[in-house]
């Protein structure tokens, strides 16, 4: 069975080398961006990453104009641009209308790191900065550097709408571009730092961001909310020995069984006392960051959403995988018994080695993409108030919409429940197999 | 009209796993139909088919709009 599915994955090679890269510039790919919108004045409401109500404000028949003489063109509201825009990990953190200050970890190459609070920047409702500091400005909820070393160090008061984006094409693809205006004058700042520093493409950058994002931070909470439940649960273990389970652990000894029993003990063979940890791990960890991204008004951060958590998750997978694989494993890899010499050569192990990679490669994208699928949706059916009211200015289109949008929001939401426990079980289910199949004895 | 190629190759890679997973959802019905305490078994087992087909479609849709 698995040699039918690897032989059917043989076209996606080519994705092996250019997943890397795109992992890295995922937050400036998306075409057909149209954030000016942004520029407007928003007057006290609330910006939630849920709501996307800021997005379909103001979208009238003028522009607004920034000190650089910059004219803010107002495109139609574009419910996918501000799905993308609310997915986004951000150096801010949102509850409700509040903006938290998160702090900003810089290594600026050669000048040694710089750390200081995203509070700094004063950001207004939409997360765009009033103000710079060490040449940093903040865009939507992200920090950037301004490339120009003429740009002053320190604070720098710059008013409001004075950072924003222009679309720019680079290597044929369009890209957003941020743009300072200070002193009358437009100063472009660097594109987001990345892993490879912007070797594979996302341009070099002069610095590396280390800084506690809005997904740092939620996968903080998530630890700490993970240990102190499971410290307690093991607690009442030892307390209430011989007796039955009450309170939180009577409500997580099913869910643990289940995985258990479905999961460890067919899927990883006669050793999954040994491995069954990491499942655990895996699976909670999952489960809580889905079931996290799903409360609104909470910062509805996209953790597992994110390419780059979910690369680091697939390639512990791939570590504990090839590293746990026995000679028997390695055989059938590399040189599999009873085919011919040829085949094994020209067909076979290459097959199977790109198999060792495929398989933590969909792992991956398959997370990615159905929980950030998941939180588009819910976004564009919210944005769905502002398409039928035309941006506020039709109210009662705004009004049906409403109660369209709020049943259809809600329903998304049941199912995005579910989708949570099904993504984390299935990362479970797969990599339970992948690591049985590779600690599975011969049986000639 | 950008991106409507793209739109149409992410229709095509779902046309394909739709199919792949409702087939594999119509088996696993008639075999627990057939043989109701294997229950347990055929879930994992289906959930696990259906996981692979829909990584196949994931690449797909992300070369559709990625690539």
């Amino acid at each position: 069975m698995s040699r039918n599915i690897y032989s059917a994955l043989l076209i996606f090679v080519a994705m092996m080398v250019s997943t890397l890269a795109f992992s890295g510039n995922q937050q400036h790919d998306h075409d057909g961006h149209d954030h000016s919108g942004h520029s407007h004045d928003q007057d006290g409401h609330d910006d939630d990453t849920k709501t996307a109500d800021h997005d379909g404000h103001g979208h009238g028949d003028h522009g607004h104009t920034n000190s650089c003489g910059i004219e803010m063109e107002h495109g139609p509201y574009s419910p996918g641009a501000a799905a993308f825009h609310h997915i986004s990990d951000q150096n801010i953190y949102n509850i409700g209308p509040w903006h938290i200050p998160l702090p900003c970890i810089m290594y600026i190459h050669g000048q040694g790191l710089d750390v200081f609070s995203s509070g700094r920047f004063a950001a207004d409702a939409h997360g765009v900065g009033r103000k710079a500091y060490n040449k940093f400005v903040l865009f939507e909820g992200l920090a950037s550097r301004v490339i120009d070393p003429s740009f002053p160090e320190g604070e720098v008061e710059l008013g409001d709408h004075n950072v924003y984006a222009l679309p720019e094409m680079i290597n044929g693809k369009e890209n957003e571009v941020v743009y300072v205006c200070y002193n009358g004058k437009s100063w472009k700042t660097e594109s987001r730092s990345t892993l490879d520093g912007g070797v594979f493409g996302g341009g070099l950058t002069t610095f590396t961001d280390f800084s506690i994002t809005k997904n740092v931070m939620s996968m903080l909470i998530i630890l700490l909310f993970g240990f102190f439940l499971f410290r307690g649960i093991a607690k009442s273990y030892v307390a209430r020995e011989g007796m039955a389970p009450k309170g939180t652990q009577g409500f997580m000894e099913p869910i643990f069984l289940f995985i258990q029993d479905e999961v460890c003990k067919p899927f990883l063979g006669h050793k999954w006392e040994k491995f069954q940890p990491f499942i655990m791990a895996l699976f909670f960890f999952i489960l809580f960051l889905n079931l996290f991204g799903q409360i609104p008004f909470f910062g509805g951060s996209n953790v597992t959403g994110s390419l780059s958590v979910t690369f680091v998750l697939a390639i512990l997978t791939f570590l504990v995988v090839n590293l746990n694989g026995n000679k028997h494993y390695w055989e059938h890899v590399l040189w599999m018994p009873g085919v011919p010499g040829w085949v094994k050569i020209f067909v076979l192990t290459l097959v199977e080695v790109m198999g060792l990679f495929i398989k933590p490669l969909t792992l991956m994208l398959r997370l990615f993409g159905n929980i950030t699928a998941g939180h588009m949706i819910i976004t564009i059916f919210v944005g769905l108030i502002f398409v039928f009211g035309k941006s506020g200015e039709n109210v009662p289109g705004s009004i049906g919409a409403i109660f369209g949008s709020t049943v259809l929001t809600l329903f998304m939401m049941a199912i995005e429940l579910l989708v949570a426990f099904i993504q984390a079980f299935v990362f479970a289910i797969l990599t339970a197999s992948y690591i049985g199949a590779a600690t599975e004895e011969a049986h000639h | 009209m950008t991106g409507s190629l793209a739109a149409i190759g992410a229709g095509l890679a779902v046309i394909g796993a739709g199919i792949g997973i409702g087939n594999i959802g119509a088996k696993a019905m008639e075999a627990i139909a057939r043989q109701p305490e294997a229950v347990g078994d055929i879930r994992s087992n289906m959930i696990l088919m259906a996981a692979l087909i829909e990584g196949a479609a994931l690449i797909a849709m992300v070369l559709a709009f990625y690539g």
